[in-house]
């Protein structure tokens, strides 16, 4: 029997080159020092970091998280300490890495926000690519960026003019349709889309007749959301040529092909990194194991490669 | 050392009292290296629910034995309380920063524990051992007291105070710890006053040791995540904003807090 080559676990995600398809989502990894202990960070695909804003934020009012069936809800309203603190105290640990770092970012009040964030990453060396955070549930907002396809096109293409990394627009699933919204992400030069945020959520104490977090909806994640988030890819991947960065309620090696399955190029774990800290370095050897015991060289040969199960 | 995730092994799980439970592991690395007011985050189950992890604090260390006591309270707990000896449970730890207190205290230490908030404060009792603290212990009534003969063996001195009175001082612990410190002398005055207990309990002590100007290291207890500072889900607000109870707590000074 002839043996295939030892499988090749690198993905490409525009211009950045990942050692492996495994990441970790923006918002649950911290600045990824919290993590060292943990884990060899050098591992790692690549690093989502929280969502940067110009100003520090210092975040909603406590309670912002609980438990809900198979998941949580979450209110942390985007807490960072602002881009100048991030790149003085933060981008140093990160760079010393030396994997790709993707750089989350946010507005608060206007979008012209992200322009003069994209422009002062874009002249650091140690990030390789730039999420637009259009997603984010938790700002006291009427409708989010990605909810509109037009002003999603016009943002994106607004960063695309100023900066030349990397480019992942970050979808949020509270909309109609999300692949409409991943095309004008597309459409605009985003380089990928990384999908899903949090759906928001709600959850009641009925004794004390009170919401569980202050802010009273919240974003939902974990395995709760996984078959929504899986549709969701798949969806968008039916639509878009660019890749995607899959995930919601990814938990382990099953959950994570799944998503390639669905048409994933890369993924992320999320809620998963408060259970379970080095969770996604057990994915990419959980991979390799996969594609190995089933003569896989490369995950292109199964990304999107869905069957309808029938009797 | 800083935490770490591990397989413990269950050397015991019995029912105390009540809904109480005590839990001991077998980890050496753990229980050399942990400090009072610490905690440890406890997967409670290796599959299924809860999701999230359990924090408890460690109660005590006896070689390479850590013990917990816990309050089944929940579903989380409930499940604790059905794990097995022989078992393995998946804990991170030691986890946050502790009460600080020197090796030879300044003044009196006077502790003052609510309902499980024993759970510390016998670990911390152990280490103050030689400076005999004062400890204040309130309960609802005489069956929910907790650890009296755990702190009479570290040779503490005790007070007590239940609210129907059927033990100690008919009361709150905070109205018998007010009591105490006005009846003191200037001189035999407490150099530090260490609580854990419920939430108004806490601000009670905080409140009383600002108007007695004397420092106070409340312990706090807030719903996280993931207990290592990733979250940013347990913050709770202090004079320099928001801080995270798994980090930079669950012991704060009471002066810090903004109530
Ligand atoms: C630093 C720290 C140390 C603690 N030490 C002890 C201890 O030594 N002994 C003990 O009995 N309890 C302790 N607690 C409280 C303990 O964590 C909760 O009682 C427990 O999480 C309840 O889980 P449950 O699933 O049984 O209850 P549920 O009410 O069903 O829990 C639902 C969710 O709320 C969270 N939650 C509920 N109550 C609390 C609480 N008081 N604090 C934090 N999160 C909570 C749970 O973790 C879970 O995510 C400590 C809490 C903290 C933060
Ligand atoms: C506590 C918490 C904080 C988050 N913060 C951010 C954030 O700052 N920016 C962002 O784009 N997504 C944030 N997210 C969303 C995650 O990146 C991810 O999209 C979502 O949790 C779904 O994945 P999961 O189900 O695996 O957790 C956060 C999620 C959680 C649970």
């Amino acid at each position: 029997m002839v043996k295939k080559p030892k499988p090749d676990l690198r993905v490409e995600i525009g211009s950045c080159i990942l050692e492996n398809p495994v990441m970790v989502a923006s918002g649950t990894f911290g600045y990824a020092e919290e993590f060292k202990g943990f884990m060899d960070l050098r591992k790692l695909g690549a690093i989502v970091t929280k969502t940067i804003t110009v100003k520090p934020r210092s975040g909603n009012l406590p309670p912002r998280t609980c438990e809900t069936p198979s998941g949580m809800l979450n209110s942390v309203g985007l807490e960072n300490p602002g881009i100048g603190s991030f790149i003085k105290e933060k981008i140093p640990f990160l760079e010393d890495l030396s994997i790709p770092i993707i750089v989350s970012i946010a507005s608060e009040d206007k979008p012209d926000e992200f322009l003069v964030l994209a422009e002062l990453l874009d002249r650091i060396k140690a990030v390789s690519a730039i999420e637009l955070n259009i997603s984010c549930p938790n700002i006291k907002k009427d409708r989010l960026i990605s909810q509109d396809a037009s002003e999603t096109f016009n943002l994106v293409k607004a960063v695309r003019g100023i900066t030349g990394k990397c480019l992942i627009t970050k979808l949020s699933p509270n909309v109609t349709s999300v692949p409409e919204i991943a095309l004008a992400a597309q459409e605009a030069g985003s380089e990928a889309v990384a999908l899903v945020n949090t759906f928001i959520g709600m959850s009641i104490d009925i004794h004390k007749r009170a919401s569980r977090i202050n802010s009273l909806v919240g974003g939902l994640s974990g395995p709760a959301i996984r078959p929504l988030a899986v549709r969701m890819v798949w969806e968008v991947y039916n639509k878009i040529k660019v890749p995607i960065i899959g995930m919601g309620g990814i938990m382990d090696i099953e959950s994570a092909i799944e998503f390639v399955l669905a048409g994933a190029t890369a993924v992320s774990t999320g809620t998963a990194n408060f259970i379970d800290p080095a969770i996604s370095l057990g994915i990419v050897s959980g991979l390799r194991k996969h594609m190995e015991d089933n003569n896989i060289a490369d995950l292109r040969e199964i990304r999107g490669k869905l069957k309808i199960c029938a009797d | 050392m800083t935490a770490t995730q591990v397989k413990v092994k269950i050397i015991s799980n019995r029912k105390i009292k009540n809904n109480c439970w005590r839990l001991e592991l077998d980890s050496g690395a753990i229980a050399r290296s942990a400090s009072p007011g610490q905690f440890l985050e406890i997967k409670v189950c290796d599959e299924g629910l809860p999701l999230l992890r359990r924090p408890i604090s460690i109660h005590g260390v006896n070689g390479s034995r850590v013990q917990l006591i816990y309050e089944v309270v929940g579903s989380g707990t409930r499940v604790l309380s059905g794990r097995r000896k022989g078992e393995f449970l998946d804990i991170i730890g030691p986890l946050g920063k502790g009460f600080e207190y020197g090796r030879k205290p300044v003044g009196k230490s006077v502790l003052v524990a609510g309902g499980m908030g024993v759970a510390p404060l016998l670990f911390l009792a152990r280490r103050l051992k030689p400076a005999k603290p004062l400890v204040l212990i309130g309960a609802g009534s005489k069956e929910q007291l907790l650890c009296l003969q755990e702190f009479k063996a570290f040779g503490c001195r005790m007070a007590i105070a239940t609210d129907d009175g059927s033990a100690g001082f008919k009361g709150k612990v905070t109205e018998m710890l007010d009591r105490l410190l006005r009846e003191m002398p200037d001189a035999g005055r407490p150099g530090n006053i260490y609580a854990c207990g419920p939430q108004p309990m806490l601000k009670a002590v905080a409140k009383i040791c600002r108007g007695h100007n004397i420092s106070s290291q409340l312990s706090l207890e807030r719903h996280m995540a993931c207990g290592f500072g990733a979250c940013l889900g347990c913050v709770v607000s202090t004079k320099s904003g928001y801080k995270r109870v798994c980090k930079e707590g669950p012991v704060f000074k009471g002066e810090e807090l903004v109530w």
